[in-house]
């Protein structure tokens, strides 16, 4: 099972079948295009990161393939499905969970509510939500120790650990995280991405936003570079580190 | 004096049960959409009104109230459907303004199907009255009692106790987040209407044996359960019980201690001044939220 975070490293990340392959996708707000023409891929077992700037289409990307934001033309599928019209609780009931920009828990519920609301989908499956929910306690053990406060009163980073808890209850093929360094203290940045390595190590597929775009691209294998809602750039993560326009646009050196 | 004040209370506390009942169904829908739902005093006169036809066409009591309650689900439901879904996106003023007109709708249907004529429900177990430390008490205010503190502990066990419960909350907290844990929150929105009209209609059929029911019946039954909904700090569902059963003993207690006349007066005096002391309520969520 791909997405226990506890099962064997994950398969050689190579090309050929993809686990979610997105083509011409574009979306937009009224008149306003906030993506256009995105084609994208990310294999089992991969962790690809997607960098740009403020606004360059980030969140939309990732919420259009999570059914939250409207795909006006393109296609998304996954695991060979076509998913482009579907709507949110059934791609996450697919196996894409998404961690959303800002962290966005149920504040006035408690963490173990929120945990038991991230697997709303897998609710029939009570034996695996109580392993798996052990098993996100393991990750964060500060969840655990808290797991009767509310949500609202945790700190960024507790909230943040919730937020990716909360997804990995939804049982992820494919786990969708957006901007996680967002707001956090460098400390907590690399706790967080850490956990991202590790998770990515047991076998989570992931795609990763982010507008830090040297830690993100760091842990990547792959990475795509988002300008004003276009796919700039995409090469394996190290080379992009090494480009001397990515270094110069988004590495700040 | 201290039997005549008992007799106040117990007079307020049945009142207050009903308005509790209705606060109960604003505090669902609102939590489910941030809407406040004005059809929610036509699903008490429907309830009311359809369970008295039932029994006028020969069917038993229980019989009656039970296909009164599930038709005023169906009306909840269609209201939801037909109404509100199609109005998705729009913002809660414009979904709001549509409850308002749903409300004109059912109570123009409620007059064209039974006049303007005000209609009784015969009360549940006769109406001997009983004294208990000095206070006369109708049997049917007992019925109202019983019956609310168990709809109101099955609603509370509701949110506290299942996943269905608090996914509901769920989409009132974060509507986004609702829906990228993958709760569909359509379905939640049905479930909300489909219980508060369920609400409604119970407490419509439970206060009907009490004052009479017209088609008007719904208005200002739900102007007060609203107004309990808002002294207990709306979304709050136990903060509207509480709410609803403190706005009925306090228009008792107006009653007859001041005058019947301004029973309705003192009940919206009461929450104005709620509003101005406390905007959030009695018993609202004190914004706690660090970010």
């Amino acid at each position: 099972m791909p997405s226990e975070i506890s099962s064997a490293p994950a398969p050689p990340a190579a090309g050929g079948d993809r686990l979610l392959e997105v083509i011409g996708l574009s979306s937009q707000y009224g008149p306003v295009r906030a993506i256009h023409q995105i084609d994208l891929g990310v294999s089992a077992g991969e962790l690809v990161a997607i960098v740009g700037g403020n606004g360059a289409g980030k969140t939309t990307l990732l919420h259009t393939l999570s059914g939250l934001q409207p795909a006006s033309a393109g296609r998304i599928s996954f695991d060979g499905q076509d998913i482009t019209r579907w709507p949110p609780h059934r791609i996450v009931a697919a196996g894409i969970c998404q961690v959303l920009e800002g962290r966005q828990v149920f504040a006035p519920l408690t963490v173990e509510d929120n945990l038991r609301l991230g697997g709303y989908r897998q609710r029939r499956d009570s034996a695996w939500l109580g392993q798996q929910q052990e098993r996100v306690y393991t990750l964060f053990p500060i969840l655990a120790e808290r797991r009767r406060q509310l949500a609202g009163t945790l700190s960024g980073g507790q909230q943040q650990m919730l937020a990716i808890g909360r997804a990995l209850l939804g049982r992820p093929r494919l786990l969708l995280l957006d901007e996680p360094s967002m707001g956090l203290a460098p400390l907590l940045v690399e706790e967080i991405f850490r956990v991202i390595v590790e998770l990515n190590g047991r076998g989570v597929t992931i795609l990763l936003v982010e507008q830090n775009a040297r830690a993100a691209l760091a842990i990547a294998g792959r990475g795509y570079i988002l300008e004003t809602g276009r796919i700039a750039k995409t090469a394996p993560a190290a080379e992009l580190l090494a480009d001397d326009d990515v270094r110069r646009a988004y590495l700040g050196y | 004096m201290p039997e005549q004040l008992f007799q106040f209370l117990v007079t307020g506390i049945t009142i207050g049960s009903l308005y509790a009942l209705v606060g109960l169904g604003f505090a669902l829908i609102y939590n489910a959409s941030d809407v406040v739902n004005f059809a929610q005093g036509e699903f008490v006169m429907l309830g009311a009104m359809t369970a008295i036809a039932l029994l006028n066409a020969g069917l038993p009591l229980l019989v009656a109230a039970v296909i009164a309650t599930l038709l005023t689900v169906g009306v909840g439901l269609l209201l939801e459907r037909f109404a509100i879904e199609p109005a998705a996106g729009a913002s809660v003023v414009t979904t709001i303004i549509i409850t308002i007109g749903a409300a004109i709708f059912l109570r123009g249907v409620a007059l064209l199907l039974w006049g303007k004529d005000f209609h009784s429900l015969k009360p549940f177990s006769g109406d001997a009255p009983i004294q208990i430390g000095g206070a006369t008490v109708l049997p049917q205010s007992l019925w109202v009692l019983g019956v609310t503190v168990v709809l109101v502990a099955l609603v509370r066990a509701f949110f506290n106790r299942t996943l269905l419960g608090k996914a509901l909350l769920a989409c009132a907290f974060n509507r986004t987040a609702a829906q990228a844990v993958g709760i569909n929150v359509k379905v939640m929105l049905r479930l909300a209407y489909g219980l508060s009209a369920g609400l409604g209609a119970l407490a419509g059929i439970l206060i009907a044996p009490i004052t009479f029911s017209s088609y008007e019946a719904g208005v200002m039954l739900g102007l007060k359960g609203f107004s309990a909904a808002i002294v207990g700090g709306i979304g709050n569902p136990m903060g509207a019980v509480a709410g609803g059963v403190l706005l009925g003993v306090l228009e008792a207690l107006g009653a007859g201690l001041v005058s019947s006349g301004y029973k309705d007066a003192i009940a919206f005096l009461f929450v104005l001044m709620v509003l101005f002391f406390e905007p959030t309520g009695l018993f609202g969520h004190k914004a706690s939220e660090r970010v």
